[in-house]
């Protein structure tokens, strides 16, 4: 039975507001006294970079964390969501990321996933969810047969099913995180469509989103965090696009993370060059050179196609048409092995999905891409491995308390740093990195910058791939800058002026 | 100072002692199927002995008698290690025996092998190529072959036993000395194989994390072939063994229910049913462990039917004093 919750919900005071909020991780303060209010029919976009605190935020609003200290009022009244049950009851709907939908169940069983209606009998009643299913989808105004199986059906379907999903559920608050990432550019103008519609009929939409020309579309207001804490909050009719950037970004560029120019020399032939690949969908038509020592940096919005790229160059995703040239020679990149053959080493950036076997121990972990190294004729010479283990995570040095313990035993610096590992041992000519840095401590982000330098001046060209723009303006000698599979624009990194100025370049905005 | 001092030792020391008992927690864990087959061999020869149970020719059965499970378990414990299963190798088991008796027919010992082998081989590889290149999931396939083979095997045979004309068949695979001296081998080349080579470590990354395995430039299809190839081979071997024993007979139905046998010797001995970890040595004293208690217990004098019933629950016990706990990770 779907219970109205018509109290309060006309009182003219935000719907959510949530005030001094507070939260640490083991010391790490994620959230500091941060204030967050959101008006009934608004749009508001919550913005900041990695780490900001943006997630965490919103997962205590939905229940997912409690908070330490601070406060939360929905439609006045001071409430306490202890549960993402609790923060669904208060009418709170999360439209996820990764979809929370079934594919081999239909879309109206899908709407209706823990929430099903019955029969009088207590029997589940199909046709009674298809027929409110329908009824969902006709107030937002989109065309999708309830009975038909979720897995026939497009991405852009499966937001909409999620969207449809909490509306059932009678949320009066649509948290939407970065729901274009993956959508076509019509897509979009749908989803843009739906939010106005949904806010005409007084459903508040918190939009989590780094992609500056859609905030100033679709947003009303906007609050950006940064290192935890509120930096701004207002209508977005009154900022720029720069305002934005700089209340993200900030300013603190210090130690490691200072660009030191370094010289490359581009007179000879280039070590890499890559002409017209294409890639599915996701990589198009892209062509660079790289000579010995260069770092190039690829930048771009999530979903422009850095991470396929760098997949396709180490022969895990098939390439449809274009060159792969190494010194010269065209190299046939049709699978891992042979990349690794051709002198190319990618440093994934998923490190415990792609880039280890979690169960498996330090030396061994190290030693995967080793094994030819120490054979002694069939066998495998084990002292002469753990040696080179040892070598290798005493130049990294990797915190472990041995190396034959579990490597998901470690810190997400000392696991990215067995991933760093075991690709130097093979002495790489081109070394793709992939968020290097992606979820690992300050001092170790320290580390793999210098790491990067170098390896870049022993000759190797060094492709990074990363969203933490200080980092990629550190060790840069040159950014490409990636715009839905394509390259948009290459500069140099001298032309950079700064974060800001790379973060507008990124978005596609004129500075 | 001093005080601060004492209380810095002890509580060092009181640290190393955790550290000690947890390392020593984990091993025990690790190596419980050798610590129960030690208990379990304890208890029956306190109990047993008047009933011939520590004589030397019933010891030797038991190494005997486990010979068939453990040369087929060997090559399961690749096939689990790399997050697959086979459920083939009885009926194969079978008609491994059956090719060695038709082989046998028409061109004595060595046709008598090399059918039974090939046989092996031939399976193994359409295992393989269904898992790895049409993609269906090997519990699907296996489960299949495990009917179309029982089912070939019967039809040729009119469900009849096949004898095996090559009296040295019996000896070189079924007497006394040889059951043991295979069972030795098979254990050697496996723990070689697991630990010591490349493809042993190819095996465990492919069951521990295939995507990084893949990203690591390992071919995990080429990997998981192999395995089926093997585990398909080390059945067939298996069966010979069976046949010789037998009557140095084959029949099509004389493997029957040995995969389940030789995948509970896999798992009592520590390997992961979730692929990337694996132990040979384990896995043998896993088909000597149920062989032990089988023994011991017909002894005592109970009927064959309680003994299964007495089996099971032991399994269930060994592999769930073996579970990790969660949170240690």
């Amino acid at each position: 039975m779907a219970d109205h919750r018509d109290d309060g919900t006309d009182s003219p005071g935000p719907v959510i507001a949530m005030a001094d909020i507070c939260k640490s991780f083991n010391n790490n303060v994620v959230l500091d006294n941060v204030d967050f209010e959101l008006l009934r029919g608004e749009v508001h976009v919550l913005a900041g970079g990695n780490g900001a605190g943006k997630s965490t935020l919103m997962k205590i609003l939905q229940g997912v964390y409690s908070m330490d200290s601070g406060s939360i009022e929905i439609n006045g009244q001071p409430v306490n969501i202890g549960s993402i049950h609790a923060a669904r009851a208060a009418g709170i709907g999360m439209v996820f990321q990764e979809f929370s939908l079934i594919p081999t169940l239909s879309v109206a069983r899908n709407v209706f996933l823990g929430n099903e209606r019955r029969s009088s009998l207590g029997f589940l009643d199909d046709a009674d969810s298809v027929e409110r299913t329908r009824a969902v989808f006709a107030d937002m105004g989109v065309d999708i047969d309830p009975t038909i199986t979720m897995g026939n059906l497009g991405t852009a379907y499966w937001q909409l099913t999620e969207i449809a999903k909490a509306i059932a559920q009678d949320a009066k608050v649509l948290i939407l995180d970065e729901p274009t990432a993956s959508l076509a550019k019509d897509e979009v103008d749908a989803l843009f469509a739906l939010v106005r519609r949904l806010t005409d009929n007084g459903i508040s939409v918190i939009y989590i989103s780094h992609r500056m020309d859609e905030i100033f579309r679709i947003g009303d207001r906007i609050t950006v965090l940064r290192d935890g804490q509120r930096v701004l909050t207002g209508p977005i009719a009154d900022l720029t696009p720069a305002d934005v950037v700089h209340a993200i970004v900030g300013r603190k560029v210090e130690g490691a993370f200072e660009w030191k120019p370094r010289s490359v020399d581009r007179s000879g032939a280039p070590l890499l060059e890559v002409r017209h690949l294409n890639v599915g969908t996701r990589v198009r038509d892209v062509s660079f050179t790289a000579h010995r020592g260069e770092i190039i940096g690829l930048a771009g919005l999530m979903g422009a196609g850095r991470t396929e790229l760098a997949r396709a160059l180490f022969g895990i995703d098939h390439i449809d048409s274009g060159d792969v040239l190494i010194g010269g020679q065209r190299v046939r990149l049709t699978n891992s092995g042979k990349a690794i053959a051709a002198g190319v080493a990618l440093i994934p950036e998923d490190r415990r999905e792609q880039g280890l076997v979690l169960e498996h121990s330090v030396r061994d972990n190290l030693l995967l891409t080793l094994l030819g190294r120490f054979r002694r004729g069939p066998l495998l010479n084990d002292r002469k491995g753990s040696a080179i283990a040892a070598e290798l995570i005493n130049e990294l040095s990797v915190k472990t308390a041995s190396p034959k313990l579990t490597v998901g035993r470690l810190s997400g610096g000392n696991q990215q740093k067995v991933v760093i590992g075991k690709w130097l041992g093979t002495d790489p000519d081109i070394l793709i990195m992939d968020e290097p840095t992606a979820g690992v401590d300050i001092g170790t982000k320290t580390e793999i910058v210098e790491r990067i330098r170098a390896l870049a001046d022993l000759g190797k060209v060094v492709i990074v791939i990363s969203s933490e723009l200080p980092e990629l303006l550190a060790v840069a000698d040159r950014v490409l800058v990636l715009r839905a599979g394509a390259i948009d624009r290459t500069i140099e990194r001298a032309d950079i002026a700064d974060e800001h100025a790379l973060q507008l370049a990124i978005q596609g905005v004129a500075a | 100072m001093t005080d601060l001092s004492i209380e810095q030792t002890t509580q060092r020391r009181a640290g190393r002692v955790t550290a000690l008992l947890r390392r020593s927690g984990a091993d025990w864990r690790q190596y419980v199927i050798y610590i129960g087959f030690a208990a379990i061999f304890v208890i029956f020869a306190l109990t047993l002995n008047d009933k011939g149970f520590l004589q030397s020719n019933n010891l030797l059965n038991i190494l005997r008698q486990a010979s068939v499970v453990a040369v087929a378990a060997v090559a399961m414990t690749f096939v689990i290690a790399s997050a697959e299963i086979d459920l083939s190798v009885g009926s194969l088991a079978g008609l491994a025996g059956i090719a060695a008796a038709y082989g046998s027919q028409h061109g004595g010992l060595v046709m008598a092998i090399l059918a039974a082998l090939g046989v092996g081989l031939l399976i193994g590889t359409i295992n393989g190529l269904l898992v790895t290149i049409v993609e269906i999931p090997s519990f699907l396939v296996t489960l299949s072959m495990l009917w179309m083979i029982r089912g070939f095997g019967q039809w040729r045979t009119s469900a009849k036993g096949q004898p095996i004309e090559a009296a040295a068949f019996k000896t070189i695979f079924g007497s006394n000395s040889m059951r043991i001296v295979w069972l030795v081998v098979f254990a050697v080349i496996g723990t070689i194989v697991l630990n010591k080579t490349r493809a042993g470590r190819f095996v465990l990354a492919t069951g521990g994390n295939r995507t990084a395995a893949e990203f690591s430039g390992i071919s995990t299809k080429r990997v998981k072939f192999w395995v089926f190839v093997a585990s398909s081979v080390c059945a067939s071997f298996a069966g010979m063994i069976l046949a010789a024993n037998l009557n140095n007979t084959g029949k099509y139905e004389y493997g029957n229910g040995l995969e389940l046998s030789v995948i509970a010797a896999v798992i009592l001995g520590g390997t992961s049913l979730f692929g990337g970890k694996g132990s040979v040595p384990g896995t043998v004293f896993g088909a000597l462990f149920v062989q032990l208690i089988g023994n011991g217990l017909l002894l005592t004098g109970l009927q064959s039917s309680q003994l299964d019933i007495i089996k099971g629950g032991i399994i269930v016990v060994a592999v769930a004093l073996r579970r990790e706990r969660k949170g240690v990770r």
